[in-house]
């Protein structure tokens, strides 16, 4: 899931988020802990993502079956609410037992030790890694080389489009399936994105009299600020396509790039988009609702998203089509890619019978339940085809975000210390270039606070 | 217990003597001491009150900005540090900068508009509906009330865009613009906040005696002159109280820029207690956001003192 996906609502819930802290403590001092009767334990499980809800109380109940004597009462909070919420619990110590983590949050919680390795647990210690999509046990393994959370899904990032619009520009599928990019003037991409663009009068942004002040369709698609740190389902695969990293280690580097000038070359092209009138302005939509609504409104052609946003693409009346990033310069299409995972809390009630429960969740009757729900694709390789059926059985082709792994041409969310630093730091400086549309060279300003910050812990 | 205390209240002399008579001579000090005894008593709860809710919290925060102090794991004392980091922290320097703009322009908005319909108020009318509908806004809660505006001022379904692109002015980025989101969001407290604030001024009108009017028109002053004259330099230690409580209220804003613009765009709403916020329990930095929080400490102190003798809000020119 994508980190930054709700950022922008993180502080509007903060009011609302605290006063349910309250409440959501004292319901779950009551729900979980000790459980109902004395003979069987309550495990207490937390996650965000109500899509997933369902397959995972599948998995609960299976659980149940096969281990007498063992619950699951799952919790769900908005991503908003969860991570206040969970801190909450942490501080009175009566959080969850297991929870859903991400990228973004699980170094500091390492570093506050508020989750247990997972290699000291019998049940999650027996999980054979190796089963695993490529790279995911990396993610989730801290420094001293334990690991931390056990791969739950993984999720790449690709583009999609409206089919009929495409047709309309008189452009064909393959055309987007065959695109390319550089920085300097977009290639074939933003061939087609200007082609896709219509202005209030029905002129084509490539065609002269393109009045881009009043734009009734965007080529492109954009939302959220511009994208977290990193621009996961915005700026990333481009940046990555000029051989460009956020971090010279893939984890636990301690320094950033972001005063790269490729990075910076790539972004003045992609928040330049904004000056030619064919991606939406900062602001100009809503950003509570991420990009998605632009597709089904029609206010936009294209847009990148995340593979956890399938099935909410798949809803849509539209008939939409799926396409991986462009062919940058280093000859890939090459997308983020990133995994949720289960941590057990250092306040488990019963950490063994806990790991049971993230180890069942990584089985494969789990994950095959999950997979065939079509909410994301589940870590064991095994049940990534189950997954791709049911996207393609909702309408949508799966491949551009199956491919890029398949083919190797994925690099990882980064996983650094200092996350929450390190976005409050970035996001600012993103927004400045997007909403402002300041130069992209003034990250190196943002890059120095980031080594700062690393050299002495101050941001 | 009811018998004593009314004895007590009305002939503490008698019921000295008759508790003396029971129980034999006692020194005056011990005396004094029982004397002492029922006044606080009295002030234990709110006393009490006073320490578990302001007096502990404000010293343990105090102490909490000289640690390193995550929350999660015990404080760790680093002197000076946190002080030290916030003198070089441009951005708390920006936040401080862009909390005084908002000040700056949600107080003077909304005293000169509170006093307008204050004197409106008393003038005008004397109906109650009038004077509840004026504080009607003040009813509803802040993160409602910011909640509403973002949805009136969006861009895309915002009534208000949708005025202005038929009057042809075409929409604007209220909450989303660098240059606008102060502004509005200033704008939106002053809407809430302006029938309150009229209201204690509203009072305040209504002490003042009109012997002095009456001397003011028969020597001939208009009504403009009655007003600058008369009126405000009478109304100096009302105005001066609204202020310092509306300036020290004004400084802590918070909820209405963490619903609209969480801070947005580019740090350009940043405000101090935002900053603060999200330094506690975004960064889990609690120390430096504790200094931070002494520093708006002292700044909302000096300005109070300052407010306070410049404007002499102790002294009535009544007298």
């Amino acid at each position: 899931m994508n980190a930054s996906h709700r950022r922008s609502r993180r502080l509007r819930g903060a009011l609302a988020g605290l006063a349910a802290a309250a409440l959501g403590l004292t319901g779950c001092a009551s729900e979980g802990g000790e459980g109902v009767s004395s003979s069987s334990k309550t495990i207490d499980y937390w996650l965000w993502d109500t899509n997933q809800l369902p397959a995972y109380q599948r998995c609960a109940d299976l659980f149940e079956e096969s281990h007498p004597g063992l619950s699951v009462n799952i919790t769900q909070y908005g991503w908003d609410d969860y991570w206040q919420l969970l801190t909450a619990g942490f501080i009175a110590e009566r959080g969850p037992d297991v929870f859903t983590n991400h990228v973004s949050q699980y170094p500091q919680y390492v570093s506050l030790e508020t989750v247990q390795p997972l290699d000291e647990l019998e049940a999650t210690a027996a999980v054979d890694e190796g089963e695993f999509q490529e790279g995911l046990s990396e993610l989730w393994t801290g420094e001293g080389g334990r690991m931390y959370g056990m791969p739950k899904d993984w999720d790449t990032v690709a583009a999609f489009y409206n089919k009929d619009m495409v047709r309309e520009a008189g452009l064909t599928e393959e055309d987007l399936a065959t695109w390319d990019w550089n920085p300097r003037d977009g290639g074939g991409f933003e061939d087609v994105i200007a082609r896709l663009t219509v202005d209030e009068n029905g002129v084509r942004g490539d065609e002269p009299g393109f009045d881009k002040s009043k734009v009734e369709v965007y080529g492109l698609g954009l939302n959220e600020a511009g994208g977290s740190s990193f621009g996961q389902a915005q700026w990333s695969g481009f940046a990555a396509a000029t051989g460009w990293r956020a971090t010279d280690e893939p984890f636990w580097d301690t320094s950033y790039n972001f005063d790269d000038p490729r990075a910076q070359e790539a972004l003045d092209w992609y928040f330049g988009l904004v000056d030619k009138g064919y991606m939406p302005a900062y602001g100009q939509f809503n950003q509570a609702d991420g990009v998605a609504p632009q597709i089904a409104s029609g206010s936009a052609a294209i847009a990148f998203d995340g593979s956890w946003s399938l099935r909410s693409y798949a809803r849509s009346d539209l008939d939409l089509g799926t396409a991986r990033y462009p062919t940058g310069p280093d000859g890939q299409a090459a997308s983020m890619m990133n995994g949720l995972a289960d941590s057990i809390s250092r306040d488990a009630d019963d950490p063994e019978a806990a790991a049971q429960w993230v180890a069942f969740m990584a089985s494969p009757e789990c994950q095959q339940a999950v997979a065939r729900d079509g909410v994301v694709f589940p870590s064991r390789q095994d049940s990534t085809p189950l997954a791709a059926e049911a996207f393609a059985q909702m309408g949508l082709d799966p491949e551009p975000f199956t491919a890029p792994v398949e083919e190797d041409e994925v690099f990882y969310f980064p996983v650094t210390d200092h996350g929450a630093d390190v976005r409050a730091l970035a996001i600012p400086a993103l927004e400045d270039i997007y909403a402002n549309r300041a130069p992209a060279s003034t990250l190196d300003r943002t890059n120095r606070a980031i080594d700062v910050l690393f050299e002495t812990g101050e941001g | 217990m009811s018998t004593t205390t009314r004895q007590i209240v009305l002939d503490p002399d008698a019921a000295r003597n008759r508790r003396a008579r029971e129980r034999g001579p006692v020194t005056r000090r011990s005396a004094r001491r029982r004397g002492l005894l029922l006044p606080l008593a009295f002030l234990a709860p709110a006393g009490l009150g006073y320490l578990v809710f302001y007096l502990w919290p404000t010293v343990r925060g105090i102490w909490l900005s000289f640690t390193s102090f995550n929350l999660l794991t015990p404080a760790e004392f680093v002197g000076l540090d946190n002080y030290r980091r916030l003198v070089q922290d441009p951005l708390f320097w920006d936040s401080l900068g862009i909390t005084v703009w908002y000040v700056v322009l949600n107080i003077g908005l909304q005293t000169v508009l509170a006093l307008i319909i204050a004197l409106m108020m008393h003038q005008l009318t004397r109906s109650t509906f009038l004077r509840g509908v004026v504080l009607s806004p003040f009813m509803v809660s802040n993160v409602v009330a910011a909640l509403v505006w973002l949805w009136i001022l969006d861009t895309q379904f915002g009534v208000a865009n949708q005025v202005l692109e038929w009057l042809g002015v075409g929409s604007i980025g209220f909450l989303t613009d660098e240059f606008w989101s102060i502004p509005t969001i200033a704008a939106i407290n002053v809407w809430r906040h302006m029938g309150y604030t009229a209201l204690l001024i509203f009072a305040g009108l209504q002490t003042l005696p009109d012997t002095v009017y009456e001397a003011a028109r028969i020597d001939g002053a208009g009504e403009t002159r009655i007003f600058f004259s008369i009126t405000m330099p009478l109304l100096r230690p009302i105005l001066a109280l609204v202020l310092i409580m509306t300036i020290i209220g004004s400084f802590q804003v918070f909820d209405t820029v963490a619903v609209t613009t969480s801070g947005g765009p580019a740090n350009s709403t940043n405000v101090l207690q935002l900053y603060i916020y999200d330094m506690a329990f975004g960064r889990f930095q609690f120390g430096y956001a504790a200094a931070m929080s002494v520093a708006l400490l002292i700044v909302l102190g000096i300005i109070t003192f300052i407010q306070f003798k410049l404007t002499r809000a102790n002294k009535t020119d009544l007298d």
